[in-house]
């Protein structure tokens, strides 16, 4: 593997209860990409963040660099709720310093006296922010990110996005994230991946998302406008 | 006044033990399993008492099975758990009924704890000993798999790994339970506490200490009143559990 290349796959393929999801991908990551898999619902795009984790099991090859560490942030945790919990204690069940979580909490703009809020109390885009925080905790080098809720205001004029551009380039990070939001993969992204089960395009997204490759990703009826709030 | 003593210190410890594993499988949504385990005991049980040996260690292989039954269930079939407590509960009622002498029905139902002998209490502190640092070691790991088994998996925990350690908790905690409360209490011996922990505690370390500590209080006032009163230890203990939890309703926060 070349040297600044963090991922190579070649040649992937899903099969989950006789279904095929993912179907003959190949992809290269570098370091420092942000690369958006785009997609309608249904298309895989969690599946391949999930198999990239290792998780699930394939056919083909998944290289990652040797010693990557990989931070995930999940679409969502309907069961935590079922647990009282406080924020500190989320971060617990990771083996994470004291130190360690109070940077990282900081990093994602929170005060420390967070720390000790109920995990149900939180709004939807403070949560969010939450699972990002957990997420870099151990400074992971890659992080996936499965599907952030665009629009959601996470504090202030922030919106998850702006966040992640901030802490990509304090802590060098590579990221691979999972949407259906256009304005997100043009404005954030360096390189897009179109998946519905196979691959449909993939490139630089100026590049490669036309308005044809849209209509094969999507179907017909597919407008093609940028979101231009958010 | 020693025997009293001896099941007081008995029931506090699996009390306690039971309390405090039931909040791990009340968030799992389990709580209810340790029910159609404690049925399903009821035939080792009858087994121990004809032949006289140990209640706990007559319902241990029972639990085991029942163990290895649930998950058969969750790996071979769709098949909610429902329909896997329907079968359980009733077949170990059922094949109990053949051959456990009427006399000693209480005994194997609810539960008596009156008569443990001193090497048993201590048997019994230590695996409650034992069982309490196991919980303690896989808590953590189990919440997380509770909240996400694909966030666990991708920080390393082995899933199924500390899922076989926490249903091997259940088993032991219903091999003890049935000394205290019997094949059919058990499932409460486990699941009030920590609902009325739930109630009561607004994070992991209240809930958790929650049941441990309203397990053996439980214990130890229903062991106290059956000392008075002379009714029942093990549907006491209940009765007080669920006193706690009707109180706990009137302070738990919407």
């Amino acid at each position: 593997m070349s040297e600044n290349l963090i991922l190579k796959v070649e040649n992937l393929n899903v099969r989950l209860e006789n279904e095929e999801i993912i179907k003959g991908l190949s992809f290269e990551v570098k370091e420092g990409d942000v690369l958006t898999i785009l997609g309608p619902n249904g298309a895989g795009k969690t599946v391949l963040l999930k198999t990239l984790l290792g998780i699930l099991p394939y056919q083909g090859e998944i290289k990652w660099q040797k010693k990557v560490k990989i931070g995930y942030v999940p679409q969502r945790l309907p069961f935590i709720k079922d647990t009282p919990m406080s924020v500190e204690e989320f971060f617990e069940l990771k083996e994470a310093s004291k130190k360690g979580i109070k940077e990282t909490l900081n990093s994602v703009g929170f005060e420390e006296s967070f720390l000790n809020k109920n995990i149900g109390e939180l709004s939807s885009g403070q949560f969010q922010r939450i699972l990002v925080a957990w997420a870099l905790i151990n400074n992971p080098d890659v992080l996936l990110f499965d599907e952030p809720t665009t629009g959601i205001d996470i504090g202030g004029e922030e919106t998850i996005y702006t966040l992640l551009t901030k802490l990509k380039e304090k802590r060098n990070l590579t990221i691979l994230l999972v949407t259906h939001d256009l304005s997100v993969v043009f404005k954030f992204s360096n390189f897009v991946i179109c998946l519905n089960k196979c691959p449909i395009c993939q490139g630089i997204p100026k590049e490669v998302l036309s308005l044809e490759t849209l209509h094969k990703l999507y179907g017909e009826e597919v407008k093609f406008y940028e979101h231009h709030k958010h | 006044m020693e025997q009293f003593l001896l099941s007081l210190i008995a029931g506090i410890f699996i009390g306690g033990a039971a309390g405090y594993l039931g909040t791990l499988m009340l968030s799992k949504k389990m709580a209810l399993v340790a029910g159609p385990l404690g049925h399903l005991t009821l035939p080792g049980i009858a087994l121990a008492l004809i032949y006289g040996f140990d209640i706990s260690l007559g319902a241990f292989p029972f639990v085991i099975l029942g163990i290895i039954l649930i998950w058969l269930f969750e790996m071979k079939t769709k098949l909610p758990m429902e329909a896997l407590t329907a079968v359980v509960f009733a077949s170990g009622v059922a094949i109990a009924f053949l051959f456990l002498p009427i006399e000693q029905a209480e005994t194997a139902l609810v539960g008596d704890i009156s008569k443990i002998s001193f090497l048993d209490t201590l048997i019994t502190c230590i695996l409650c000993l034992f069982l309490f640092l196991l919980i303690k070691k896989i808590y953590f790991k189990i919440t997380l798999i509770n909240i996400s088994e694909d966030l666990a998996k991708s920080e390393g925990i082995e899933v199924k790994k500390y899922n076989l350690l926490y249903l091997f908790s259940i088993a032991i905690i219903v091999a003890l339970g049935v000394k205290v409360v019997g094949g059919l209490l058990t499932a409460a011996l486990v699941a009030i506490p920590a609902a009325t922990a739930r109630n009561l505690s607004k994070n992991l370390l209240q809930f958790s200490l929650g049941g441990i500590f309203l397990g053996v209080l439980s214990s130890f006032l229903g062991i106290l009143i059956f000392k008075t009163t002379g009714f029942p230890a093990g549907p006491l203990i209940i009765i007080v559990s669920t006193f706690f939890f009707l109180i706990s309703l009137i302070f738990k926060k919407i």
